[in-house]
């Protein structure tokens, strides 16, 4: 495998090239168990160094006992997750809206057609409005607000009111997501769509979302992360979602493991998606690298 | 008097305040291939988008068949589907594959059926060394191939007139020649095109009748023999004798 430096280069032999061909990761074997035995030992040394550290430290204990204790944490973890289960809920049902209404307004904020100037007036503020509030005063405002009100027919819960919150300010981020793609496509692709003779509306249908919407699909990703957290806060205006029950739960027993019990509901979702948006930029800088589409 | 297939009555255009087009006129009879030389920044590209109504002009006519193409209550996608245009960037679609490209506008725009749809690719496909591209993707084909397709692409919906933008520029010289062949073709197939084009020589041999622009004019126009052999402007002379010494 390893050849003598001094010898001549060696031509492969026909079945040498079709093992190569056929598993190419042959060659790199003993590359990737080295790093992989490098990566290990030295994630296991910094480990230790901390663990070291942290246990020399003063107050290491009573860390421990008021965040890590194990007790406490099998106590929580069931409320927790069942208030969790509301945070998906909310996930759930505010993510098909918001990718829905994000690429309506992109689309609005596109449009050309002077007689659309209503709409593209209205698809501007409402992103500005949406992008520049913080969610948790949409939250608050709506939570608190619209149900003051009184007005009849209106749903009462601050759950709804929450998801609706939630839902305006990620529409309004998500809208602009969709707005960098469809402008991320060359203009020749609608010329040559329209000069097929396909209508406006077609042309955007069949040839510029299609692309545009494989082009932001991991920023898109990362927007379903972002409003997976975003979901914890509707606890301020009431709903028993994770975060409040865990909150619940410190507020009476003094010992803040359950936070970290909600944490870990938190990341066991957010985590894997990002890492597949991760995985998903590197493929498509990849195939970017070698000229091809995504 | 026959009424000319294609015709241009004093087109003016601009961009903002830049006028491109001052007044072209010009008549396309059927089957007949006109070639549009000129500098850069002429205004080739320019008049031949007007024509499939890729861009609206601000002043004079533009005819088909004797009928106005741009008058108020003109479907405005019915002509842009019988004046073909293939653009010097190719702008085929990188999402679909080879024979999707070519049907799609087929089924939508002509409402042909699937099958009838691919019939009609498939023939244009193999007349053009094609058939065996049809399920690869664009990007997977060389320039001069992506080109061959979106040539195919403009004529799978039969257009009266094909509208040809420098579609060899940005082609090595390899590449050219089979694209080049590909106009011979369409030819001998009695297809009425209008092609900007820098190469002279290719220009000489395909055209009936070559328009020197100039500024947004035409300067002059004949047949290639008149025009490049016995150029009647100076300003075709002078143009004439910079591209072909660079040639
Ligand atoms: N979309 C546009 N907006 C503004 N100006 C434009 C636009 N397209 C073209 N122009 C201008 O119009 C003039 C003519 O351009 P055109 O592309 O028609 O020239 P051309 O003869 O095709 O040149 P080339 O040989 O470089 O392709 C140029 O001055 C150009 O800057
Ligand atoms: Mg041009």
């Amino acid at each position: 495998m390893n050849p003598d430096p001094v010898e001549a280069p060696r031509k492969l032999s026909e079945a040498e090239i079709e093992a190569l061909l056929v598993r190419p990761s042959v060659w790199k074997r003993r590359d990737v168990q080295r790093s992989l035995l490098i990566a290990t030992l030295s994630t296991v040394v910094l480990g230790a160094l901390i663990a070291y550290v942290l246990s020399e430290s003063t107050g290491w204990d009573a860390v421990r006992r008021s965040f890590l204790s194990w007790h406490h944490f099998q106590e929580a973890m069931p409320r927790v997750w069942d208030g969790f289960k509301l945070n998906i809920k909310i996930f759930l049902i505010a993510e098909p809206i918001v990718l829905v209404v994000g690429l309506l307004l992109a689309l609005a904020r596109l449009s050309r057609n002077p007689v659309l100037f209503p709409i593209r007036a209205f698809a501007v503020f409402f992103i500005d409005v949406f992008r520049g509030a913080p969610a948790l005063l949409v939250i608050l405002m709506l939570g608190f607000g619209v149900p003051g009100l009184r007005i009849e027919g209106l749903p009462r819960e601050p759950v709804f009111w929450g998801t609706v919150a939630i839902i305006l300010t990620s529409s309004a981020y998500t809208a602009e997501t969709f707005r960098a793609g469809i402008e991320s496509i060359h203009p020749g692709q609608r010329a040559a769509a329209r000069s097929l003779g396909l209508s406006n509306v077609r042309a955007q249908l069949h040839v510029v979302l299609p692309q545009a919407i494989r082009n932001v699909i991991p920023p898109l990703l990362s927007g379903f992360v972002a409003l997976q957290k975003e979901t914890s806060l509707v606890s301020a205006i009431g709903p028993l979602e994770a975060t409040r029950q865990a909150q619940i739960y410190a507020g009476t027993t003094f010992n803040f493991t359950s936070y970290l019990a909600a944490a870990l509901l938190f990341a066991a979702v957010t985590v894997p998606l990002a890492r597949l948006t991760d995985h998903l930029l590197v493929r498509s800088g990849k195939s970017r690298a070698s000229g091809g589409a995504v | 008097m026959t009424t000319s297939k294609l015709r241009f009555d004093a087109v003016y255009k601009a961009y903002d305040r830049n006028l491109v087009l001052r007044g072209v006129s010009l008549d396309v009879q059927e089957h007949e291939v006109v070639c549009l030389i000129g500098g850069s920044g002429s205004g080739k590209s320019t008049l031949l988008r007007c024509a499939n109504l890729l861009e609206e002009i601000n002043a004079g006519q533009i005819y088909l068949n004797g009928e106005s193409i741009i008058a108020p209550g003109v479907h405005a996608d019915r002509i842009r589907q019988r004046i073909g245009l293939v653009f010097q960037s190719y702008n085929l679609f990188p999402h679909m594959s080879v024979l999707k490209n070519i049907t799609f506008a087929q089924q939508i725009v002509l409402r042909r059926s699937r099958s009838e749809a691919e019939r009609r690719a498939f023939e244009l496909l193999e007349r053009f060394g094609l058939s065996d591209k049809a399920r690869a993707f664009p990007d997977h084909l060389s320039g001069g191939q992506q080109q061959r397709v979106a040539v195919v692409r403009a004529m799978a919906l039969d257009p009266e007139v094909l509208l040809l933008d420098e579609i060899t520029s940005a082609l090595d010289p390899v590449m050219v020649g089979e694209v080049l062949n590909v106009i011979r073709e369409l030819k001998t197939l009695g297809m009425t095109m209008i092609l900007a084009t820098h190469h002279m020589g290719f220009a000489r041999h395909i055209a009936d009748r070559i328009a020197f622009l100039e500024g947004g004019e035409i300067i002059e126009i004949g047949p290639p023999a008149q025009l490049f052999d016995a150029p009647h402007d100076p300003r075709t002379k002078e143009f004439l004798d910079r591209v072909l010494a660079s040639e």
